[in-house]
């Protein structure tokens, strides 16, 4: 198995293989095994009670409803790692199940969590860094998926390398993501609708902001967007995000905006 | 390029000189592809270049019918990339135009019969003798589109004033930047033109539609053309003629200037405002 890290919500399988699995990729056999970054949701299970996470989840789906149909989801077992050793997963599956959620891990559980998580058919992904810790009750730090398999593929090829700046000169366009590794995003033309511009730290957009933006996605939450023309269809920061559908406020749509974080709140102004 | 040039390279080489490869294509169906594509080539053609026009289509053809050679459709694009035929076979001259030729698709296979490899081939070997090659894309961004603009030099990218085709013309933008051989080889981005069809200035007034602002904005591409809605589009389809060689019609003239654009000439839009009816017109009629 590869070797995971989790940071704030991000899933990077680090493709760690061995010789063996290499040489028969050369050899065009059934399958190839590789590394690919996905970022997915995080639900914090902050009591072990299952209505009582249900009436609080049911709460936050009602907010975006369609954006986390079928999303997979990783569940952080962080705080009730010392109290619930008898933690009743296959509940929790069948409640997620039931939203229409896919549980595909557990991070941050004890060892006899862990073990009842895989015989419910939960991988442990291990190696995670945790997002500063905030008092809040029940909360799902709620990241997006961005991704499907074409928009992966169609995605302008991403440079990376630490602390880089990346710049896009040309049009983001619908299916197109960009990924800022490490560093700041700038933008210098239109990001369509159905685009995804993702960085770890800071995005500037100095033309229209159609797509989804997301700035901080390792847990920044000092990071920033700034847009010169807001039309976007989602922004996030460090996991915190929101979606605009028809209810953009007048005072910020088309305009420039900074876009921030406060207080695990979202916060948009006009500059 | 145009004609002189060619002549005079080809007394020093006959090599230097290829034809250039455009792709027709939008993402979304039924919004003029293949309209667009017989009139652009057929445009192309009676300004002396010798063009050929390629339906890549392959299982739902449609291109013979628009251009009125379905009866004479022998060998088809997949029996040439299968080496059951010859180019020459294959290839059948417009019956209007002597420098026009249209390679048809064929109705009986699918898309998986096209592969990178044969189309390439065949692709290489239509640059040699002609100067434009024009490709008709399936609607959608899978295998038989890709295959269609992989090795496409420009591109006219067909779009309806409306939302949904806004955004698939903008999903297929992005596959030409990122999956065609100039963007795989890292060599010089295909040169992208938009063309507006079924453009209806008085909808657009009456804010039924996007106007061509709009769709500029969203796309943000060069425009070459505004092809108007008109009943002369249907009617030339179902005849099986060009609309570009309906002269008097609107449709017609558009895309005589949307060829001369493209020829580097510079022609002012037409057809973007609603007709006026004047005072006299209104009272006795006409």
């Amino acid at each position: 198995m590869p070797g995971e890290i989790i940071k704030n919500g991000e899933i990077s399988l680090q493709t760690e293989v061995t010789e063996s699995v290499k040489t028969r990729q050369k050899n065009n056999s059934a399958v190839e095994l590789k590394g690919s970054v996905f970022t997915l949701p995080i639900l914090h299970i902050q009591v072990a009670s299952i209505p009582e996470i249900e009436a609080d989840l049911l709460k936050h789906l009602s907010k975006a409803r369609k954006f986390f149909e079928n999303a997979p989801v990783v569940i952080d077992l962080k705080s009730i790692a010392k109290v619930a050793q008898d933690f009743d997963f296959h509940g929790l599956m069948k409640l997620l199940s039931q939203q229409h959620l896919i549980p595909v891990g557990v991070k941050n559980g004890s060892n006899q969590q862990n073990a009842l998580a895989v015989s419910a058919g939960l991988a442990i992904l291990k190696g995670g860094i945790s997002p500063p810790d905030v008092d809040e009750k029940t909360s799902i730090k709620e990241k997006p998926t961005p991704t499907t398999d074409n928009t992966v593929k169609d995605a302008t090829p991403v440079v990376a390398g630490p602390d880089k700046t990346k710049v896009v000169t040309q049009p983001v366009r619908s299916g197109q993501q960009v990924y800022a590794k490490g560093g700041d995003l700038i933008i210098l033309a239109p990001v369509n609708h159905g685009a995804e511009i993702i960085a770890d730290g800071n995005i500037h957009i100095y033309s229209t902001m159609r797509g989804r933006a997301l700035a901080g996605v390792r847990g920044d939450v000092n990071a920033n967007i700034f847009c010169q023309s807001m039309e976007a269809e989602l922004v996030a920061i460090a996991g915190n995000f929101r979606v605009f559908e028809e209810d953009m406020p007048a005072e910020i749509k088309s305009k420039s905006v900074r876009i921030h974080l406060d207080n695990e709140q979202l916060v948009i102004t006009q500059i | 390029m145009n004609l002189l040039q060619k002549e005079q390279f080809n007394t020093v080489s006959k090599e230097t000189i290829l034809g250039k490869i455009i792709v027709v294509t939008s993402g979304k169906g039924g919004v003029g592809k293949t309209t667009t594509s017989a009139s652009f080539a057929t445009g192309l053609a009676k300004r002396g270049n010798k063009t050929v026009v390629i339906d890549f289509d392959v299982g739902l053809r449609n291109l013979d019918l628009i251009m009125g050679c379905e009866r004479r459709v022998v060998y088809d694009f997949v029996n040439v990339l299968n080496n059951e035929a010859s180019l020459k076979q294959a290839l059948i001259k417009d019956k209007r135009c002597d420098n026009l030729f249209v390679l048809p698709a064929s109705q009986t296979r699918d898309k998986d019969a096209l592969t990178q490899e044969g189309v390439g081939r065949v692709l290489d070997e239509l640059k040699e003798d002609f100067d434009y090659i024009v490709c008709d894309s399936p609607a959608g961004i899978e295998k038989g589109a890709v295959m269609a603009l992989y090795f496409a030099d420009e591109a006219l990218i067909v779009t309806n004033p409306e939302v949904s085709s806004v955004r698939d013309s903008d999903r297929i933008l992005g596959i030409l930047a990122a999956k065609s051989r100039r963007a795989e080889q890292g060599a010089e981005p295909i040169k992208e033109h938009l063309v507006i069809t079924r453009y209806s200035p008085k909808r657009v007034e009456m804010g039924e539609m996007l106007s061509v602002e709009d769709v500029q904005e969203l796309l943000s591409i060069p425009l070459i053309g505004v092809i108007p809605e008109s009943e002369a589009v249907l009617s030339a389809s179902n005849s099986g003629i060009p609309v570009i060689n309906d002269e008097p019609s609107s449709s017609g003239q558009a895309y005589m200037d949307v060829v001369s654009r493209f020829m580097g000439e510079d022609k002012p839009m037409r057809f973007l405002e609603a007709e006026r009816k004047g005072l006299l017109k209104r009272i006795f009629g006409t």
